[in-house]
């Protein structure tokens, strides 16, 4: 379905839902101030869900701002947001009746700083969605620009762009995945021995200020107290350094093993465009792999990581 | 002092006179982004570039800095005494600095140097040995509102020269000692060229449009703005991540740590922002800013309520409109402002 004719019926959803006072809020998407950005916003009344949009510019995953939330909340979720609001009802954050789902398909989300290195040093003043392509304009030039090229990577091997659960569908499912090969993401990491990984981690990382984004962008991420931000003792340093910023990552992308959906908000988050899912994608693909589990599909499925049994693999460990 | 100028053709040469004297650094074009890097050569100058991804306060201000060292060590004579560290950084010249960044250095100085018992110096001795030249914005972004933040694009507060680019060459406002003393061989500029430059500066803040209004803001009394409603939105979506402060200008909080390893031991001095929980969380466990709305209003507040009131009326905001391009949820200062303002 076009972007626009989505937009429309979820307004008119929630709309509904709130009129009706099935859900106190509806968490959707609004047009942002500046292009490519459309940002997450809150419905708190019939009339303000004429602000709801939809497009390939929804890069924020609305999961992450449910967490804490109390009463009956509405939810726009695709894809990947359903699945982290599954993976977050098995984690007890919230209950699956209080949350009213509005599913829609994932058109896959357009990586902004692709499109700007399409457009090197110009200022983009306007990006407008046409069928396939994106309508870029700026000072002096318009150009179009298919969206196929410039989505952000993870849309590229998503393999579940319908919502897995939902209580209201927008429009109708459409093809699981637009054909990109999942496994071929952690590839390259797999051929590299433990010292080249290690160099390709540091240098993925060397841009990292620590303003934290990707932490607080991501759905997993909703520790009361992040162990970075520990005092008594203090786990992580604050500075800097390597050791101080690497572990950072590597904690967070372990605690994140057996739950991420791959939903890309880390990077989409990040100021320093850092290519955070080249730790995450290679978990994702083990716990894949060696488990047989996809986070999120099923709310009351039990996350391996989360039970013992005896004839879990064991040969990694040393 | 009067303006100089400046043909493209002889700023390598200006160039490599910079270069005996001082470290030169400049928006470059690097793996995609304009960041500031040293200068190997002329030709890697930008000259249409909006602006840098995040700003060159970390020239000033480093997001970590060894302060003081210390032996770790009870029994030992020099024992938990606190050595100051040598303060080594070369001159250097920041060159086609944008005048909002400039100007918000002028703001910093303000807090970091406010008198003889507050006299960061840190950040002093860095400001002391750099050169500002700034390169004036002919062409602002649409994400730009300085001209609306007592800024604009030709501003010239804080910086030795500015540099107008007139086309063919450019027109060099000379701005201080310290300036004049580095263009001194260069001819002088006629009336014409300063005339055209005077209209590239009006077209520039004429071509900006939706900034902020601040007027009352200015009269409403500290209470009325922080009971305000508003803030009651504002905070809904906001991630409370370290992307607006780390990329602003005038964003200044800092963490003090002690760090020691065996018998090494460092006092160090870390970036740190109001959008954290963590930030300034008493002893007793007892936070000042309990949520999100709190800590998003104190950094609107702190900007353009409690500065104004405290440093004669200058804001906390240069309007670069950094934090309204990267903020990852599209809080855009100029919607808050006017709400307060509302």
């Amino acid at each position: 379905m076009e972007p626009e004719k989505a937009a429309e019926k979820i307004r008119q959803a929630a709309k509904k839902l709130l009129e009706e006072k099935k859900v106190d809020v509806v968490v959707g998407y609004a047009k942002g101030t500046v292009p490519m950005r459309d940002r997450p916003y809150f419905a708190n009344t019939p009339e303000e869900c004429a602000n709801l949009t939809w497009s390939s510019f929804c890069c924020n995953n609305l999961a992450s701002l449910l967490i804490g939330r109390k009463g009956k909340i509405g939810i726009v979720a695709q894809g990947c947001v359903s699945r982290n609001l599954a993976g977050l009802i098995q984690e007890n954050q919230f209950k699956r009746e209080d949350l009213y789902i509005i599913g829609v398909v994932s058109p896959g989300m357009v990586d902004r700083r692709k499109v700007q290195a399409r457009f090197s040093g110009k200022v983009i003043t306007e990006v407008a969605e046409d069928g396939e392509d994106l309508v870029v304009k700026g000072r002096g030039f318009e150009e179009r620009v298919p969206k196929k090229e410039v989505k952000r990577d993870n849309c590229y091997t998503c393999m579940h762009r319908n919502p897995v659960i939902f209580d209201e569908m927008i429009g109708e499912k459409e093809t699981d995945s637009f054909g990109g090969e999942l496994d071929k993401v952690a590839a390259p990491w797999e051929k590299l021995t433990a010292d080249e990984r290690y160099r390709e981690f540091k240098d993925t990382l060397k841009d990292c200020i620590r303003c934290y984004a990707c932490r607080d962008a991501c759905p997993l991420c909703y520790c009361h107290v992040c162990f970075v931000d520990e005092t008594q003792p203090q786990w992580c340093g604050k500075t800097q350094d390597e050791a101080d910023v690497e572990t950072f990552h590597l904690l967070r992308a372990f605690h994140c093993a057996g739950r991420c959906t791959d939903c890309g908000a880390c990077e989409s988050a990040c100021p320093q465009g850092i290519k955070m899912r080249r730790l995450t994608t290679k978990i994702e693909k083990d716990i894949r792999q060696m488990y047989g589990y996809e986070p999120g599909m099923n709310p009351e499925a039990t996350p391996p990581m989360s039970v013992y049994r005896p004839n879990d693999p064991q040969d990694f460990i040393l | 002092m009067a303006d100089k100028i400046l043909a493209k053709d002889k700023l390598a040469e200006l160039l490599a006179g910079l270069k005996k004297a001082h470290d030169v650094f400049a928006p470059q074009l690097k793996q995609g982004k304009v960041t500031w890097a040293p200068v190997e050569d002329a030709k890697d100058l930008l000259w249409d570039f909006a602006n840098t991804e995040f700003s060159p306060k970390d020239f000033f201000f480093p997001q970590t800095e060894c302060m003081m060292r210390f032996v770790n060590q009870a029994g030992d004579p020099q024992g938990m005494l606190m050595q100051d560290e040598p303060r080594l950084e070369p001159p250097r010249v920041l060159l086609n600095i944008r005048p909002c960044d400039a100007k918000a250095f002028g703001v910093l100085d303000m807090i970091f140097c406010q008198d003889e018992m507050t006299d960061d110096v840190y950040w002093r001795d860095k400001r002391e040995k750099t050169v500002l030249i700034g390169l004036a914005c002919n062409d602002p972004c649409p994400t730009c509102f300085c001209a609306s933040v007592n800024c604009g694009p030709h501003h010239e507060a804080g910086l030795d020269l500015l540099l107008v680019d007139l086309g063919e060459k450019f027109l060099v406002k000379v701005l201080s000692e310290k300036g004049a003393a580095l263009v001194q061989n260069l001819p002088e500029a006629s009336s014409v060229d300063a005339a055209k430059a005077a209209e590239l500066k009006k077209a520039a803040e004429g071509s900006m449009t939706g900034g902020v209004a601040m007027d009352q803001v200015n009269k409403r009394e500290v209470m009325e703005l922080f009971d305000a409603p508003m803030w009651n939105r504002v905070f809904e979506s906001c991630l409370n991540c370290g992307t607006c402060t780390f990329c602003c200008p005038t964003c200044h909080c800092f963490d003090i740590q002690d760090e020691t390893q065996g018998e090494a031991g460092r006092r160090v001095r870390n970036w740190d922002y109001c959008m954290s929980w963590l930030f300034t969380v008493h002893g007793t466990g007892h936070n000042p800013r309990p949520g999100k709305k709190e800590r998003v209003r104190q950094r609107f507040m702190h900007k353009f309520k409690y500065i104004p009131l405290k440093r004669g009326g200058e804001i906390g905001c240069v309007g670069c409109g950094r934090c309204v391009l990267l903020c990852p949820v599209n809080i855009d200062v100029r919607e808050v402002v006017n709400q307060m303002n509302a």
